[in-house]
């Protein structure tokens, strides 16, 4: 267990800054997530952990004490590669024992501790068997069974999962979340698919040209996003942003000024655009384009005159006609500055059409 | 192709390929093996069938044993040395900068220079009195060897230059080979606490082995093959210290006008290359790693 610290860390490329100031703590024993799309800096910051790149300025820490001169051997670190990195000219036994031979350990401890991870992983009756002969999973388990078997502090696992097939690495995602509970070290993760992101880490750090967006629990990024970016980038489908000038109807309470509105499409809900929508929540009105059933949910595309916005009803479809308004309870609603910072002091007001002021 | 049965059209597929393939190699061969049971001095409408003489006449020959001697010390000689220092050259040389971009063209320019020339220039920086190489070990203190002139020196000389001609190739093709080997490969085994001779012994050298494989081929097939070098340098001597098999046959064929005699050393060549290239392929094909 360890807990990591990066300190102002920057990290360039030929010139090109990267990683511009990055500040992260991650938690002993926590399995922490780095999310984010490709070129986001989260590959990099992992390498920098890992200390197979140095980071231009700035100081890592692991349990405290600086690493930044510590070789990668020497940090105690394990890692499993996207694409595995097994050695093709070992067997499974000759590729978990490197690591151990390399740091001297005698040859009765080797056997044991191979014998000990093979029986955890499953790879028993593959040990004297070459990488190729192996599937994408059991390649997978080998690349983790190398990594557990040094006993590290700190596991880094890059994309581990993004080689198998969807079936195999929903399984994997729960044997991984398994592991990380039996073995209680620290756990840093790099995914681009926050679906992943949010079903295997106990924190997430959502990351965006290299800088970290917001770093929090999974429901709690989920709920309360700090910016539009996380706000777009955790849920599927996003969240639905609609520019506020588009939304005469919709008023503010409260400081600062609100450019941009957001609502999760799973808080909408549809009716069908001949009722009268409950006037406690923002209504738009628009027509519906597609129309998605995956079975317990059902996804609807809605274009209105401020934006498409999808809508997901759970469990009954929506059975109304093309024509529907989608409503959204105001407490429900996501308010942004122009700068995509998340404004947490406004509430949402009703504010009378101007057409129809003065009749009610 | 409607017309032709399905098991029959790889066949037809390969036809052309194969019908080049029989004219311009299999029927050489063939004729070769035929002239080698026959005396013929090329001229002459009447080929005098001899049975195994010529070989028999070979074998007895002093010069032939020599011959086949040192073919085999050359090639020895030249694949270890033009393997073995290009592979850590390509170590020191696989980065990036200009000045291991300019090393990197340096060694490899010797091999688009033709033979004739690189035989000259170095019959030139090998001449006993005048050459460039003995000046430079007077400095030394060495007394001047005789280089190509010595039956002792000769052959050495020949693999010296038949190294420097090779070793450029050899190392871009190593450089490749590294090139190659996944970078994640080197940062899991730097992770695993790997020492670099570790890691170049148990990572790099396995995942080198068809680059090797290649290479040791290739020099191997070209080495017994050495011609122009021998023909303009020493023309096989002094006293035959320098003769070698493709000489030795030149020599028959085209000096003493004995195309069977040629012919049956022609085929002892083949064999040699041949199983040397077989058994190399049996050996290595259990050793060598492809990555994937």
């Amino acid at each position: 267990m360890a807990r990591i610290d990066l300190i102002d860390v920057v990290k360039q490329f030929k010139g090109e800054t990267v990683i511009p100031k990055l500040n992260l703590t991650i938690r002993e024993g926590s399995f922490t997530v780095l999310v984010g799309p490709s070129g986001c800096g989260k590959t990099t910051t992992l390498r920098m952990i890992a200390g197979l790149e140095r980071q231009t300025s700035g100081d890592i820490l692991i349990d405290g004490a600086c690493v930044n001169d510590v070789e990668p051997g020497k940090r105690d670190v394990a890692m499993v590669f996207q694409n595995y990195a097994l050695y093709p000219n070992m067997t499974v036994r000759e590729n978990i024992e490197f690591g151990l031979k390399n740091r001297g350990v005698p040859r009765r401890d080797r056997e044991r501790l191979v014998r000990d991870i093979c029986e955890i992983v499953d790879l028993t009756p593959y040990l004297d068997k070459k990488p190729q002969s192996l599937s994408g999973g059991q390649r997978q388990r080998v690349a983790l069974a190398r990594a557990m078997v040094k006993h590290p502090k700190v596991f880094i696992l890059d994309e581990p999962l993004s080689n198998l097939d969807a079936k195999l690495r929903v399984h994997m995602r729960t044997e991984l979340i398994e592991l990380h509970r039996r073995l209680g070290a620290t756990f840093v993760y790099v995914t681009h698919d926050q679906t992943e992101a949010m079903s295997m880490g106990d924190r997430i750090v959502v990351m965006h040209r290299g800088e970290i967006m917001q770093a929090a629990a999974p429901m709690e990024l989920y709920d309360d996003p700090d910016n539009l970016f996380t706000a777009r980038f955790i849920g599927t489908p996003p969240m639905n942003v609609l520019p506020m000038n588009l939304l005469p109807n919709l008023g503010t309470e409260g400081g600062g000024r609100a450019e941009y509105v957001g609502f999760r499409p799973e808080h909408a809900r549809l009716l069908p655009g001949s009722a009268d929508p409950p006037s406690d929540g923002l209504a738009i009105a628009g027509s519906i384009i597609t129309r998605e059933s995956l079975g317990a949910e059902h996804v609807y595309q809605l274009r209105t005159t401020a934006g498409t916005c999808f809508v997901k009803q759970f469990l009954r479809p929506y059975a109304g006609g093309d024509f529907a308004t989608a409503v959204v309870p105001h407490d429900r609603l996501y308010f942004f500055d122009g700068e995509g910072r998340r404004l947490r002091n406004l509430r949402a007001a009703s504010r009378p059409e101007p057409a129809a002021a003065g009749v009610r | 192709m409607p017309m032709v049965p399905k098991r029959l059209k790889p066949y037809a597929m390969i036809a052309p390929a194969l019908a080049v393939f029989s004219l311009f190699y299999l029927y050489p061969i063939g004729y070769m093996i035929h002239l080698s049971f026959h005396e013929w001095n090329f001229i002459s409408p009447e080929k005098t069938y001899v049975g195994l003489g010529n070989y028999r006449e070979m074998l007895a020959d002093d010069v032939f044993l020599q011959v086949l001697r040192n073919s085999a010390l050359y090639t020895v000689m030249t694949v270890l040395l033009a393997t073995g220092t290009a592979l850590p050259l390509a170590l020191w040389l696989n980065r990036k900068s200009g000045f291991h971009a300019f090393v990197q063209g340096a060694i490899f320019s010797p091999h688009i220079i033709s033979l004739v020339s690189v035989s000259l220039l170095w019959s030139w920086l090998m001449d006993p009195e005048y050459g460039l190489l003995n000046g430079l070990l007077h400095w030394f203190g060495i007394g001047p060897l005789k280089w190509l002139n010595d039956p002792g020196t000769a052959l050495l000389s020949l693999v010296i230059v038949a190294v420097w001609k090779n070793l450029g190739y050899n190392t871009i093709v190593f450089i490749a080979g590294l090139q190659s080997i996944p970078p994640e490969l080197l940062e899991a085994a730097a992770l695993d606490r790997s020492k670099p001779w570790t890691t170049f012994r148990r990572i790099i050298l396995p995942m080198l082995s068809p680059t090797l494989f290649f290479l040791v081929i290739i020099n191997l097939i070209g080495s017994f093959q050495v011609f122009e070098t021998i023909a303009i340098m020493t023309q096989g001597g002094p006293v035959h210290s320098t003769n070698t098999l493709v000489y030795y046959i030149y020599e028959y064929g085209f000096r003493y006008f004995k195309i069977g005699h040629a012919s049956a050393a022609g085929v002892i060549l083949l064999v040699i290359v041949g199983t040397l290239t077989l058994g190399y392929f049996r050996l290595l094909s259990r050793r060598v790693h492809y990555y994937g």
